[in-house]
C-alpha cells in the first residue's frame, strides 16, 4: 500500500520533469526567441547581443535549462519580459483569482452533479431522465465561449441582473470580486455538472444492474435504504478518477472563460503573456498548470487507494 | 481470378456493413437528427459559395449594423458586411481543418498506441511517460504558443490540432490492443510464424479499428471546440475568411444593440458541434462501445 503511493508520487514527478523538457525544448526549437520577438526589426548586431547577455541566451541551452531547472524547485521562476517584474509577484494574485473561480464552481458543481446523475439514473429513460440528459448534453457539447456569451447577453445586457464584464484591478480582495464572479462560475460550472453528473449516472446504473443489488432487492431491502448503504458507496468510488480527470480536462476551457469575462486570473496572463511573446512566463505557466493537473490526478489516485479495501488487500497479497 | 472474386466479395462486404452501421445509427431518434444536422452542415459548407447571396468580404459602411430585414435576412455587422452570408460559409474552414487533422490524429496516435501496446516493456514505459507529460500541458496553451510563433496557417494548424488531440488516442488505442493481444489467434498467428508488422496489419487492426474510429469521431467533435476557441481568442482563421468563432468575438463587444450578428454564429458552431456529437454518440453505439464512463481526456 505504502509502496504503491510512493511509486505513485515518483511518476508524477517523473511526468513533471519531462513537461519541464518539453516546455523548455518547445520554446527552444520554435522560430524566434525573446530577444528578436522583444526588439523586433531592431535585432541585429549589438543590440541583439547586449539583449542575449542581458537575458543570459548566450550560454548553451542544456546550461539554462539546468539553472532554470534549478530555481524552479526552489520556487522562482525568474523575470518576467514585458512587465520586468518577478513572475512570482505576477503569478501570486492571478493564482489567488482563478482558485476562488475554481473552488466555487467545484463547490456548486460536485454536490450538484451527483443529484443530477442519481436522479436520473434512478429514473432512467423515464420524463426526469430524458429532460435532464437532454440539457445535460447542450451544456457539456457547447463550447465555454459560446456559453458564457450567452449568459452575459440573457443576464447581464437583457435582465440587468449582474455585472456581464469583470472590471477590476488584478489584486482585489475577496469580497471586491464576489458580485464579479458569478457569471463565470455558472460558466464553468454547468460544463463541469454536465460531464460528471453523465458520469455518476453511468456508474450508478452499472451497480444497479449486478448481481448483489439484485440479490438486495430480492431479500427485500428498503429502496432508499438500498440506494444510499449500497449504491452509492459503490459508484461514486469508480467516479472520482473520472471526475478528477474531467476537472483536470476543464482547465483548458477555464482559460477561455476568464478571456470571456475579462477575469484577472491565470487563463488571462496565459494569453496576455503569449501575445507579448512572454516566453519565460509562458513556461512558468505551463509548469504550473501541469503540476495542477498531476495534482489532482494524484489525489484522485491516493483517495481511490484510501476508499477500496480491495486494492489494499492486493497489495499485501503481492 | 478466384482471388479476385474473394477481393471483391470482401470489399462488397465492407460496403454492407458499413450501410448496416449507418442504419443502425440512424434508427435511434438522436443519431437520426446527428446524422442529419451533420450532412447538412456538410452540404452547406459544400454548397455555401454558391448560395451565398452578398459577397463575403464586401464592406459597406452605409450598411453598418442593419437589423434582419427581407433584404439582409439575419442584419449586417460592424462593417456593413451581410451576416446571413457569412454564417452560411462559416462552417468551411473549421470543418475541413478539423476533419483532416482529426484523420492525422486517427492516424499516429492509433498506430502508435497498437505499436505500443504489442511492443511493451521499456518502449512502451518511455512512449507512455512522454503521452503523459503532454497530456498534462493544458491543450489551450500549447496550441496557443505554436500558432503564435508559427502562424496561423492550414499548413500549422492541421498537423498541430492532429498532434495534440492524437495523443489521448494513443491511451485508446494501447487499451484496445492488450485487450486482444492475450487471445489464441494471436499467439497461433505468432507460431505460424508472422512478423510484427503482419500481426498487426492483418490480427491487430481489425480487432481494435472499432474503438479508435470511434475516439476519433469524439475527438472531431473536441477539436472542432478547440480551433473555435482558437479563433475567437484571434489565434485561429485569419480575417475577413468568415468563420464562427471569429465572428462571435468580433460581435460580442456590440452585442448590447446588435444581438443578431452574435445569435447567427452561435446557432452555426452549436448546431454543428451537437450534431457531430449526437452522430458520434450513435456511432459508438452501433458498433457496442460504451463510451459513457470515460473522462473526456
Amino acid at each position: 500500500m505504502l509502496f504503491l503511493i510512493i511509486k505513485r508520487i515518483f511518476l508524477g514527478f517523473i511526468t513533471l520533469f519531462i513537461v519541464s523538457l518539453i516546455t523548455f525544448v518547445g520554446t527552444e526549437i520554435l522560430p524566434g526567441d525573446a530577444c528578436t520577438t522583444y526588439l523586433e526589426r531592431e535585432a541585429y548586431g549589438a543590440a541583439l547581443e547586449a539583449c542575449y547577455k542581458r537575458l543570459g541566451l548566450d550560454i548553451p541551452a542544456y546550461e539554462r535549462y539546468i539553472s532554470w531547472a534549478h530555481n524552479v524547485v526552489q520556487g522562482d521562476f525568474g523575470y518576467s519580459l514585458s512587465g520586468q517584474m518577478p513572475i512570482n509577484e505576477v503569478l501570486g494574485p492571478r493564482i489567488k483569482n482563478s482558485m476562488v473561480l475554481a473552488s466555487a464552481a467545484i463547490i456548486i458543481g460536485i454536490p450538484l452533479a451527483l443529484i443530477l446523475g442519481i436522479i436520473t439514473a434512478l429514473w432512467r429513460d423515464k420524463l426526469p431522465d430524458i429532460t435532464i440528459s437532454t440539457i445535460t448534453i447542450f451544456a457539456m457539447t457547447i463550447p465555454e465561449f459560446i456559453s458564457a456569451t450567452l449568459l452575459i447577453l440573457i443576464v447581464a445586457i437583457w435582465l440587468q441582473w449582474l455585472p456581464g464584464i469583470v472590471i477590476v484591478p488584478t489584486d482585489v480582495t475577496f469580497f471586491e470580486l464576489l458580485p464579479n464572479i458569478i457569471l463565470p462560475v455558472i460558466a464553468i460550472a454547468m460544463i463541469m455538472t454536465a460531464h460528471m453528473a453523465r458520469m455518476v449516472r453511468s456508474s450508478v446504473i452499472q451497480v444497479m444492474a449486478s448481481d448483489y443489488i439484485q440479490m438486495a432487492i430480492l431479500k427485500g431491502v428498503p429502496y432508499w435504504k438500498m440506494v444510499f448503504k449500497h449504491v452509492l458507496p459503490n459508484a461514486l468510488l469508480p467516479a472520482i478518477n473520472v471526475v478528477a480527470l474531467t476537472i483536470a480536462w476543464l482547465l483548458g476551457g477555464v482559460v477561455v472563460t476568464e478571456v470571456v469575462f475579462n477575469y484577472p486570473g491565470l487563463g488571462r496572463l496565459v494569453i496576455e503573456s503569449i501575445s507579448n511573446r512572454d516566453l519565460p512566463t509562458v513556461q512558468a505557466l505551463a509548469i504550473i498548470l501541469a503540476s495542477i493537473y498531476v495534482s489532482i490526478n494524484l489525489i484522485a489516485d491516493l483517495m481511490t487507494f484510501m476508499l477500496n479495501p480491495r486494492l489494499k488487500s492486493l497489495q499485501i497479497r503481492k | 481470378m478466384n482471388l479476385n472474386k474473394l477481393s471483391k466479395e470482401k470489399q462488397k462486404n465492407v460496403f454492407s456493413k458499413i450501410l448496416e452501421v449507418f442504419k443502425t445509427m440512424a434508427s435511434k431518434p438522436s443519431g437520426f437528427i446527428g446524422l442529419f444536422i451533420l450532412v447538412f452542415h456538410v452540404l452547406l459548407a459544400i454548397l455555401s459559395p454558391y448560395l451565398a447571396p452578398y459577397d463575403y468580404k464586401a464592406i459597406d459602411p452605409t450598411l453598418m449594423l442593419q437589423a434582419p430585414s427581407s433584404e439582409y435576412w439575419f442584419g449586417t455587422d460592424s462593417l456593413g458586411r451581410d451576416v446571413f452570408t457569412r454564417t452560411i460559409m462559416g462552417g468551411r474552414t473549421a470543418l475541413t481543418i478539423t476533419f483532416f487533422g482529426s484523420l492525422i490524429a486517427l492516424l499516429w496516435g492509433g498506430l502508435l498506441g497498437i505499436f505500443c501496446g504489442l511492443v511493451g516493456g521499456r518502449i512502451d514505459d518511455v512512449v507512455m511517460r512522454i503521452v503523459d507529460a503532454f497530456l498534462s500541458i493544458p491543450w489551450i496553451l500549447a496550441m496557443l504558443l505554436i500558432v503564435s510563433l508559427l502562424g496561423t496557417s492550414i499548413e500549422v494548424l492541421i498537423p498541430a490540432l492532429g498532434f495534440f488531440y492524437g495523443k489521448g488516442i494513443v491511451r485508446v488505442a494501447r487499451a484496445a490492443t492488450h485487450d486482444v493481444i492475450a487471445k489464441d489467434f494471436i499467439v497461433s498467428a505468432r507460431a505460424r510464424g508472422h512478423g510484427n508488422m503482419s500481426i498487426i496489419w492483418n490480427e491487430i487492426i481489425p480487432n481494435v479499428r472499432d474503438a479508435i474510429l470511434v475516439e476519433g469521431a469524439m475527438r472531431w467533435s473536441w477539436m472542432l471546440l478547440g480551433f473555435s476557441s482558437l479563433s475567437f481568442l484571434g489565434f485561429g482563421v485569419s480575417p475577413p475568411t468568415p468563420d464562427w468563432g471569429l465572428m462571435i468575438s468580433n460581435a460580442r463587444g456590440l452585442m448590447s444593440f446588435a444581438y443578431w450578428s452574435v445569435i447567427a454564429p452561435i446557432v452555426g458552431l452549436s448546431s454543428l458541434i451537437i450534431g457531430i456529437n449526437l452522430t458520434a454518440d450513435a456511432f459508438a453505439k452501433a458498433l457496442g462501445i460504451d463510451r459513457s464512463t470515460k473522462a473526456p481526456v
